[in-house]
């Protein structure tokens, strides 16, 4: 498992890295989003917002789901889904694989976020960075739950159910990925809402790894 | 040999469902090994159907049948798609890998030795096209390509969907000579055409498909 998982995980970050979507469409997007964030909220509020970490997290969850749409769009191509489908990898290594490239992609995208939202929303610089771990899971849990739907809706017209489907599942882990920012910035009970974030990573990879070859077979 | 030797795929009246339509409405089938079988029809005859049931790639539904001693009903189709080789009609790779990594993933993913990728390369004249990504190659050139996975895998049983579309006329005869070589090898071969094979060196056996059946056998 673990070695498929690498297998697919290299794959799908070669298959970026050449393509460069993340960089020149996902990134570009997700930083207009939190300007457009910025500007709804006008220039007195957007400097001294306690809704930054809302924001950012806010936009993540839109850049999760075009990036969860790309990596099941890759394999969707006439004739892959078929080919690779005879190379008889073991389901619970391509959904970590999956899982890890998505994670790694929607990590390397937060930065940019982050930075973002540090220039343009004015977030205390010390107060992001000590929010960073739980970020990084809260991504994790994205990118596990995301991995899950987008083979859910990878087939044909399913794919426009993808928001619809998954946001009702994003939307615990905004909730617990914002209050743990804002925790970080402003001081409050941080590590119960990042306890919230690891239950949801740890339960969504446990079920992709359960379930994942059954939705692939359906 | 046993007759259970003797014959790779074996279908009684298998049914493919889709969504209710059927696909294959009782297919009886008998593979010998070693063989080549043209399957002739027009579009929608259930060409494809039969050769992506014997990949494992669609469930039976009804009716009975065993591909390479695995049983279509009871048996784990991964592991019979491991045993088969595919080459689909739309092409079969990662456009945005190279074609020297689309084959260092499949022979990965199948833990076969990378030693095999250079001369399956060379073997479909594709060498000197090894760092080129796949969404640069032609038509004729994906299909040589889809050959070269094949031919790093060595299945045992090769199912090619209309692989003579885009090939030009050096890469039919190409085609012809390289199937030629793997049935010598013992190598069961499965082709899907919309026309009777030109070679007449390859000697194969023609079932011709209509209807989602098989309605007619020249030896």
């Amino acid at each position: 498992m673990i070695r498929t998982a690498r297998l697919v995980a290299g794959k799908d970050l070669r298959i970026e890295l050449r393509s460069r979507v993340l960089l020149w469409q996902v990134v570009p997007f997700g930083v207009m989003a939190l300007v457009l964030s910025g500007l709804a909220l006008g220039p007195e509020r957007a400097g001294h917002s306690s809704a930054a970490p809302g924001l950012f997290y806010l936009v993540v969850v839109l850049v999760a789901l075009l990036m969860v749409n790309r990596s099941h769009a890759i394999e969707s191509t006439p004739g892959t889904r078929a080919s690779v489908a005879t190379l008889g990898l073991d389901p619970a290594g391509v959904f970590l694989g999956k899982a890890l490239a998505l994670w790694i992609e929607l990590c390397l995208s937060s930065v940019v976020l982050l930075a973002g939202s540090v220039l343009l929303l004015h977030t205390q610089l010390h107060g992001t960075l000590v929010a960073l771990p739980s970020v990084v899971v809260t991504l994790g849990a994205l990118a596990g739950a995301g991995t899950l739907y987008g083979a859910l809706t990878s087939s044909g017209s399913a794919a426009t159910l993808l928001p619809v489907l998954s946001l009702p599942a994003f939307a615990p882990l905004l909730i617990a990925g914002e209050r743990s920012f804002s925790a970080a910035l402003g001081g409050g009970p941080l590590l119960e809402w990042w306890v919230i974030s690891v239950v949801a990573l740890v339960a969504y990879l446990g079920l992709g790894i359960l379930l994942y070859g059954v939705l692939e077979e359906s | 040999m046993d007759r259970a030797d003797t014959f790779v795929a074996r279908l009684r009246g298998a049914v493919v469902l889709a969504n209710g339509f059927p696909l294959l409405s009782g297919v009886d089938l008998e593979l010998e090994r070693g063989s080549l079988s043209v399957l002739v029809g027009a579009n929608g005859a259930g060409k494809t159907s039969l050769l992506r049931l014997l990949a494992g790639l669609h469930a039976l539904s009804d009716g009975s049948g065993t591909v390479l001693g695995l049983d279509l009903r009871g048996g784990d189709r991964r592991l019979l798609r491991r045993r088969v080789g595919w080459l689909g009609h739309e092409g079969s790779f990662y456009d945005d890998l190279s074609v020297e990594e689309n084959l260092t993933f499949a022979a990965r993913a199948l833990e076969r030795p990378l030693d095999g990728l250079e001369p399956a390369l060379e073997r479909v004249g594709l060498l000197a096209r090894r760092h080129i990504t796949t969404r640069q190659l032609s038509a004729g050139q994906r299909r040589r390509l889809g050959l070269a996975w094949l031919l790093l895998r060595r299945p045992e049983l090769w199912l090619l969907d209309e692989p003579y579309a885009s090939l030009d006329d050096e890469g039919r005869v190409f085609f012809d000579d390289l199937l030629a070589d793997v049935v010598a090898q013992g190598a069961t071969v499965v082709v899907s055409a919309h026309d009777p094979l030109r070679s007449a060196a390859l000697h194969p056996r023609t079932l011709h498909v209509a209807g989602g059946r098989i309605v007619g056998r020249d030896a």
